[in-house]
């Protein structure tokens, strides 16, 4: 989804601050929230596409004032709830006040291609096109590349399409590349020449432009 | 309460994060998810065990020995795996070299994609909108921001994590550094500097 997670690009976030001798976790409740969530990944309820899907459906301003560990609690959470292991009310009065949870989940998994996983369409040096179709659901294609020209320059075998995964319970394999952009690609008369950017993405993402 | 009134007119406050945790816990608990023990244990390994000295010492022995450097550079995750690092993060890495004409940078757009076996869990600004959004759009401007000048003859290449490879930069070894063990060379790698945004 072209929701707030999908950052690359965009402007007006101010410097990044580096914290000297930062440590791990900052505060107990964010190492509490590693260990729930080791919990709910060994137990089976989140997996990486849905897990990352309930973070990206965060209402924006929530996911801009809260730091990643809170996105780790709204997400999961939020599955616990979809999957019945919890109701909301139940959440909320356990917490004792208001426990702001994603928006719903509006995805569903693409049809799949039938290529085999496991012959690359795309060799090295091929010229690739990332298709646009800014998918309401979960997608590992950030918007700045889609509909974008690049060149593949790496093949990485065959994984698991996360816009599937995130959405249904089957797994479909398939190649991944990595691509390699032109700053002035990506950001016409406002890129630089001398920076590219290597994306990494799946088959299915990506269409001839040789 | 109801979720529609708790959004409509009236909303109340959030309950404290801390509140929120404890809440999620409890429901797990009852459910015979939190087996404390055991999971306090895998906390204690990420604390203890995964940090960027690992990262440190693949460099150092890279710089040292051509012939592991040409193994990592060729196939990063079992060449990683022969100084005994490796897991869940870390599971296919590939490894970028820094040199006289190409300077690497890493960064994941869409969350926070991080080696952890070999840099341990990613430091807060790595996961802030403002790294995220910046390297991928104007990534020589923000290094000189954050004091690490890379002179304009030099190429910037970005590395998105988007998909299931995570990357290592190797730094450039700095000159005058001949005399130097392979702990001590180890001891000038920083963790910044394998992500991208320093150079040593």
């Amino acid at each position: 989804m072209d929701g707030v997670h999908d950052l690359g690009g965009l402007a007006g976030f101010g410097p990044v601050e580096i914290e000297a001798d930062e440590p791990i976790f900052h505060e107990d409740w964010e190492r509490r929230v590693f260990r729930i969530n080791t919990a709910a990944m060994t137990a089976g309820l989140i997996g990486g596409g849905r897990f990352r899907h309930s973070i990206e459906r965060m209402a924006p301003d929530h996911y801009l004032s809260s730091s990643y560990y809170e996105h780790w609690l709204t997400g999961l959470a939020t599955l616990l709830v979809e999957r019945g292991v919890a109701s909301r009310d139940d959440l909320e009065a356990r917490a004792g006040g208001r426990f702001p949870l994603s928006g719903p989940d509006r995805g569903s998994a693409p049809g799949v291609s039938g290529g085999d996983p496991t012959e690359p369409r795309f060799a090295v040096g091929h010229q690739v096109r990332v298709r646009e179709w800014h998918a309401p659901g979960h997608t590992r294609a950030p918007r700045y590349v889609q509909g974008k020209r690049g060149v593949v320059t790496r093949h990485d075998g065959a994984f698991s399409v996360p816009d599937i995964e995130a959405h249904s319970d089957a797994k479909h394999l398939e190649p991944t590349y990595s691509v390699q952009f032109a700053s002035r690609e990506l950001w016409g008369e406002g890129g630089s020449p001398g920076e590219t950017v290597q994306v990494d993405l799946w088959e299915s993402y990506l269409e001839d432009s040789q | 309460m109801s979720p529609d009134h708790a959004h409509s007119h009236h909303p109340e406050p959030i309950a404290p994060v801390e509140a929120r945790v404890a809440a999620l816990e409890t429901v797990l608990a009852e459910n015979g998810l939190l087996d404390r023990t055991a999971l306090d244990e895998i906390v204690a390994h990420f604390e203890d065990d995964l940090s960027p000295l690992n990262g440190a010492k693949v460099v150092a022995h890279a710089w040292v020995d051509p012939d592991y450097r040409a193994r990592l550079l060729d196939d990063g995750t079992p060449a990683i795996a022969e100084l005994g690092f490796g897991g869940p993060e870390g599971d296919h890495m590939v490894v970028v070299e820094n040199t006289s004409t190409v300077h690497n940078l890493v960064v994941c757009t869409l969350c926070s994609c991080y080696p952890w076996p070999i840099l341990g869990l990613p430091p807060r600004w790595y996961k802030a909108p403002a790294y995220r959004s910046r390297a991928v759009r104007e990534p020589r401007a923000l290094l000189r921001e954050m004091g690490t000048a890379v002179p304009e003859s030099v190429e910037i290449r970005v590395w998105d994590s988007s998909a299931e490879v995570r990357y290592l930069v190797l730094p450039r070894r700095p000159a005058g550094t001949e005399e130097l063990t392979e702990t001590a060379l180890a001891g000038l790698v920083t963790r910044d500097s394998m992500i991208g945004v320093e150079r040593l």
